[in-house]
């Protein structure tokens, strides 16, 4: 079955670039490729030049689904990358209490995943994205799982750490909300197999408070804009 | 349990039963059944003499060894099935048909095969324990999220490493579970092994109890094993409750 056909992007550094599409347009397949989980049955993927191939430390994964070892604290979740990777106990630990405290998590380092909220436990997922110290984030609708309250506070959370971070942050969603919300630039894929349909920088000025963005008639206009286009795959 | 407003513990039903045998041995109307305080006694009388040590620890080595083997093989197949659909298609359909197989039955081939000796009652005991083993070894690997794979992989875990720290960490309930039903069906395959030699261990004495008519050594006998089945289950399940609380909610 062919997912994708004849995708070129890039994706500038510190920037968050947004894959947006209808349901079955094979963007977590993209995403997955990227990450070098799914091998690509033609095409290569660049990380700064250089080709990849199959999971690199360049990289780090957010998952849907969180994927976090509901055997293991949210110290030693956060820390597992760097666990992986051969570093000693007291430093990965020391790396992973400062991300913990940077995704908002601090005092909740020893409990166990299923003592966390669904919004709270992608928080962990992404700490440990960032603790491996990656130059690429790819986010897999890492707030598809997440009540709605919780989702538009992390979103907000979100593009503090997007700004702070300075990575690349290739993000999955469904929502054309969060879409237009989070994102510098959308990349619209049409229908199977995927194609790029269009690519959207949303005009909207990120400095003003998240309550003023959701109201802004530029992020207004471009979710109506992307709707209008999308329409036609909807059943 | 309520009864006309009062509380009764959990271990009250076990004590009416205990009632009733002593009251049914006491009146000596079936002389199948002593009065539970005589098998009592022989119990604390049978574990001090010499024949009952050494058959305990005859039937304790031959049980140890047919569990350990039965443990590391029902699991390392059971991972090997969860993980690789060939191997599955390939001997799914005979650990399921052993699993609910009579085995009972088979061990008079084994005695042919491995002689009237320990070997057999050793190979009868993994045979017994070792089927439910792989069954919920499988389950649990199978029931591993996918994601939590994929997410070992990206991380860059080599293959070893994505066994140890994260797939059988993962599917450690299921496995646990497994070796605890292994364990109760282990013991039934001593026992049975050692009944259909009937020259070591537990079954030597157990056939020497029967055929002398000895109803209450033969029932001590029986309750040290009820009791030595029940408390390995227990113990098992006690480890479990820790690992469950561990995997909490998946």
């Amino acid at each position: 079955m062919e997912a994708l056909r004849g995708i070129d992007l890039d994706f500038p550094t510190g920037r968050l670039t947004t894959l947006l599409g209808p349901s079955g347009c094979g963007k977590t397949t993209l995403l997955k490729i990227i990450a070098g989980l799914i091998p690509a049955s033609a095409g290569e993927v660049r990380v700064n030049g250089r080709v990849v191939t199959g999971p690199g430390p360049e990289r780090a994964f957010v998952f849907q689904d969180f994927a976090l070892m509901p055997w293991a604290t949210v110290l030693r979740n956060v820390a597992f990358g760097l666990e992986l990777k051969g570093m000693g106990k007291d430093e990965r630990q020391s790396i992973a209490r400062r991300y913990i405290a940077e995704v908002g998590l601090s005092g909740f380092e020893n409990k166990y995943p299923h003592e966390l909220s669904g919004g709270m436990r992608q928080r962990v997922g992404l700490a440990r994205a960032f603790a491996v110290n990656a130059d690429v984030l790819l986010l897999d609708e890492p707030f598809s799982a997440v009540d709605e309250q919780n989702r538009r506070k992390f979103q907000e959370d979100l593009l503090r750490l997007v700004a702070l971070e300075k990575k690349t942050f290739i993000f999955v969603t469904h929502s054309i909300e969060e879409a237009v919300y989070c994102s510098d630039r959308i990349v619209i894929l049409s229908r199977r197999p995927g194609r790029v349909a269009e690519i959207i920088e949303p005009q909207i000025d990120r400095s003003a408070p998240p309550d003023a963005i959701r109201r802004d008639q530029g992020y207004l206009d471009t979710v109506e804009e992307i709707w209008q286009g999308l329409k036609r795959y909807v059943d | 349990m309520t009864i006309l407003g009062f509380r009764v513990p959990m271990m009250a039903s076990l004590l009416v039963w205990c009632v009733v045998w002593e009251a049914v041995g006491q009146s000596g109307a079936l002389f199948l059944i002593p009065p539970l305080s005589d098998v009592l006694t022989a119990m604390v009388a049978l574990v001090q003499t010499g024949t009952w040590q050494a058959a305990a620890l005859t039937t304790l080595h031959s049980f140890v060894l047919g569990m350990f083997f039965a443990i590391t093989a029902g699991t390392l197949l059971g991972v090997l099935m969860g993980r690789f659909p060939a191997v599955d298609n390939l001997l799914g359909i005979w650990v399921n048909i052993f699993v609910s197989a009579p085995l009972s039955a088979l061990v008079p081939v084994l005695m042919i095969l491995f002689g009237m000796g320990e070997t057999t009652v050793v190979v009868t005991v993994f045979l017994f324990a070792v089927w439910i083993i792989v069954l919920d070894a499988r389950a649990g690997i199978q029931g591993v999220p996918p994601s939590l794979v994929e997410m070992g992989r990206s991380y860059g875990a080599s293959a070893f490493t994505l066994y140890a720290r994260i797939i059988l960490p993962a599917a450690l309930p299921e496995i646990l579970a497994g070796i605890r039903l292994g364990l109760v069906r282990g013991v039934k395959g001593v026992v049975i092994g050692q009944l259909l030699v009937s020259i070591i261990g537990y079954g030597e004495l157990f056939e020497l109890y029967s055929r002398n008519f000895d109803m209450t050594n033969f029932w001590a006998l029986t309750l040290i094993l009820f009791a030595a089945a029940m408390l390995l289950s227990a113990l098992v399940e006690a480890l479990e409750k820790r690992v469950d609380y561990y995997a909490g909610v998946r």
